[in-house]
């Protein structure tokens, strides 16, 4: 039948036409892509233009998103043109992480850290102001308290029952949710020093947040966590520093261990809850992307993520001189992450 | 004989009478209980337009500052521009131009626009004041001014007045998106530069002017004030002409087939059933399996509208397929046994004479499902189409964001008081699209619509 017959040929067509799309597509790639963060993707994407500006022969990279954990695991798919360059990790990758690449044949994982971030706790400048310790956090958002020596559900529902000196507000915590790298931060340098203060819970069981519903946790991105606290008054958020700094006519910052985060205290050390940036080169990459090592460098120059750069004025506490040439020496000599 | 015959007609509308009041109570509770349906529905979509186009309108204009800008031959030492001199090379001349572009990329040219605000704002600027000053203009204006040096490098020692973007917070600024009362903590301005807005402003040389960035440029994180649409709305037609061209051939294919030619038997009955499956599948789903097929499996690149043309074929197809279907059945037998009748083969019948009259609900279902595809979302985020992306797409084969996902992204930009503005401003765009695409549907229905 002729019908038959015209439905073949358009089958043929088709199948060409995506066989085509395949054979064009095995090219090479010329453009970076990277993925991950998306506490790094501002700094990142920022980066990314200004250096597509400045070098001419390069195209200006991809910035993706997804979390550190979704852009490692993106990493660590293997390697070839259709997997990404850079992964952007706001923590350190995981030895489960690393093991996962090498698996995928991803061997040359190399670690640029490029600054640190701070993680504020900030609420709404129409609600009362906070000065909080990693001890009243816990106290809010853990499952379970002691009382008298024994452990109990989490019987408070006001910031004023947890401690006098706190607003009299119904506590709702918005946090991250784990696919963030924020979320161990938070973890590591808030709930587990609180936890400390309370003998009867260690180790892994500080992990445990009550479900009660005054815990929010968020997996998108901090727009979503400000939209919280627009619907819920009195919502404390947790938010990056550059985010809290970019919307500070809505937003006040709470304190936290009687120390205001800025820059300077952060850069000090002084404001307790921070962490190092980094993002992941995949070294096998390095001689078949173009600009993947100029990129890097680029990242690593004083004029790009130094003191007065434009990174600095979206947020990113900058590395000091020698911490960011130890960087820099780092990635030329092309240290590899270890396995373990 | 107690009851006679007129008793019982008496009776009989004495009944009719009763339940006449009733039935047409019954009637009115529903017209008004739809007609209140249809406010409802009508009210909610008005208020949704007129948000959007509240705060979306103002941000078709941006603050831009208007200025004369002299190209210092102190400032920009550079050689002449590179021509092409006989007996060079091609690739010899390109490595010399190439050079002397990398060379223009180091002169300091926010030194030329310094220069020129300082003239505008009439007063000495001390250096220390230098990044107040800088805060006025959208940092891509070096860029800019670099880019047409090294187009026209007769520039040189002139006086040119241009065109620059004010920065975000001016702008934000300017059209108080931002609390003006707020103290010097909570700005995101010095109050140095917050006064100099002010100045520039009512001289004049801030104007709101239309904002051509907004449909020229790309996504920007750099100089949010120059984020534009141009890199989305290409990546969104690369993905609408590999939709087009796949998924109307194809499902107007398979619905003339399974329509007319087809056997009705229980295998063509189990794929009518999952044509109708397929379409009211979720379109993440389709996402998904784009991931594992086309990127992971068959290698095509992240982020290209390519796959996002192919995933969301897969989303429309079914959608096409019933559409087809619905005005092949449409289209009355007698026409096919009035063809068959006079000795028309049954592909004649179809294609000279049920296909024409079908043609105009064809093709509204196939718009629609276009325009359908043109604002789907979900999918694409699980292909890489979430990315940054700076660069206009020149093939369907390299990355792109779309319209969508443009405005999922500037909806997540961390910079609020603009891109709420801006957010909106994308959603007039992709709306108006949507619309003439609807728009187009109905015109070509109503010029092709036969009636018998």
């Amino acid at each position: 039948m002729t019908m038959n017959v015209t439905k073949k040929a358009l089958g043929v067509a088709v199948v060409a036409a995506l066989s085509a799309g395949v054979s064009t597509a095995a090219m090479a790639r010329e453009t970076i892509q990277m993925a991950g963060s998306s506490t790094v993707l501002p700094f990142a994407s920022i980066v990314a233009e200004e250096f597509g500006n400045t070098y001419s022969q390069f195209n200006t990279p991809v910035v993706g998103s997804g979390g550190s954990g979704g852009g490692l695991r993106q990493f660590c798919q293997g390697v070839g043109e259709n997997t990404i360059d850079i992964a952007n990790a706001s923590r350190a990758i995981r030895s489960g992480e690393v093991a996962n690449c090498n698996e995928n044949g991803v061997n040359d994982i190399l670690e640029v850290m490029f600054g640190y971030d701070g993680i504020v706790f900030a609420s709404r400048i129409d609600r009362e102001e906070f000065a909080l310790m990693p001890e009243h956090v816990f106290k809010a958002a853990a499952a379970q308290i002691s009382q008298d020596g024994q452990l109990i559900d989490n019987p408070y529902t006001r910031w004023n029952e947890v401690d006098s000196s706190l607003p009299d507000q119904e506590i709702v915590l918005v946090i991250p949710a784990s696919n963030h790298g924020t979320r161990e931060v938070f973890e590591e340098k808030v709930i587990h020093p609180g936890c400390e203060s309370i003998a009867e819970i260690e180790g892994d069981a500080c992990n445990n947040l009550r479900g009660d519903g005054r815990i929010v946790e968020i997996a998108g991105d901090y727009t979503e966590t400000l939209a919280r606290l627009d619907a819920q008054a009195d919502a404390v958020g947790v938010f990056g520093l550059s985010f809290y700094d970019q919307n500070r006519d809505r937003l006040q910052v709470a304190t936290v261990d009687g120390v205001t985060p800025s820059l300077e205290t952060i850069g000090s050390g002084e404001y307790p809850v921070s962490r190092p940036l980094f993002f992941y080169v995949k070294g096998e990459h390095l001689d078949v992307i173009p600009g993947l090592a100029e990129y890097t460098e680029f990242f690593l120059n004083e004029m790009v993520s130094g003191y007065g750069s434009p990174l600095e004025d979206a947020g990113l506490i900058p590395m000091d001189d020698e911490e960011r040439a130890s960087a820099l020496e780092q990635f030329q000599a092309r240290t590899v992450v270890n396995p373990e | 004989m107690s009851i006679t015959i007129e008793q019982r007609r008496q009776h009989r509308l004495m009944t009719i009478e009763k339940s006449l009041a009733k039935r047409h109570r019954q009637e009115k509770r529903f017209r008004r209980t739809g007609l209140a349906a249809v406010v409802t529905g009508m009210t909610l979509v008005a208020i949704l337009f007129v948000s959007i186009l509240i705060r979306g309108v103002p941000a078709f204009w941006q603050a831009t500052i208007f200025v004369d800008v002299y190209f210092d031959p102190d400032v920009i030492q550079l050689e002449e521009k590179p021509q092409k001199v006989s007996g060079e090379s091609q690739s010899a001349f390109e490595e010399r131009y190439a050079a002397w572009q990398s060379q223009a990329g180091l002169v300091n040219w926010q030194a030329l626009i310094d220069s020129a605000l300082e003239d505008a704002i009439g007063d000495e600027v001390e250096s220390r004041q230098l990044r107040d000053l800088r805060a006025l203009v959208s940092s891509s204006e070096r860029f800019a001014l670099r880019n047409r040096f090294v187009e026209d490098p007769s520039l040189l020692g002139q006086t040119v007045e241009l065109k620059m973007l004010a920065s975000a917070n001016v702008d934000v600024w300017i059209k108080g998106n931002i609390d003006r009362n707020l103290d010097d903590s909570r700005q995101q301005l010095s109050a140095q530069t917050r006064a100099w807005a002010d100045q520039l402003y009512d001289d004049g040389i801030i104007k709101n002017a239309f904002s051509t960035a907004l449909f020229l440029n790309t996504d920007s994180r750099s100089s949010p004030a120059s984020a534009g649409l141009a890199g989305a709305f290409m990546g969104s037609l690369f993905m609408m002409m590999v939709v087009i061209m796949l998924s109307v051939p194809l499902g107007v294919a398979s619905a003339i087939y399974l329509e007319e030619f087809a056997p009705k038997n229980r295998l063509t009955d189990l794929i009518e059933i999952n044509i109708n499956n397929l379409a009211a599948v979720p379109s993440i789903v389709f996402g998904l399996l784009g991931a594992s097929i086309f990127i992971g499996y068959l290698g095509l690149p992240l982020s290209a509208p390519l796959v996002g043309g192919l995933v969301l074929t897969l989303m429309t197809l079914p959608t096409i397929i019933i559409a087809t279907r619905a005005s092949l059945r449409s289209i009355p037998p007698s026409i096919r046994q009035a063809a068959l009748g006079i000795g028309a083969s049954r592909v004649q019948t179809v294609f000279h004479h049920v296909l024409p009259l079908a043609l105009p609900g064809i093709l509204t279902g196939s718009i629609l499902g276009v325009a359908q595809a043109l604002g789907e979302t979900a999918p694409l985020l699980l292909i890489g189409m979430n990315a940054f992306v700076a660069n206009v797409p020149g093939t369907p084969l390299e990355q792109s964001t779309a319209l969508p996902v443009q405005i999922y992204l500037w909806q997540g930009n961390e910079l609020r008081n603009f891109f709420e503005a801006r957010t909106s401003a994308a959603i007039i765009v992709l709306l108006g699209l949507m619309l003439s695409l609807n728009a187009l549907a109905i015109w070509l229905r109503k010029k092709f619509e036969t009636r018998w």
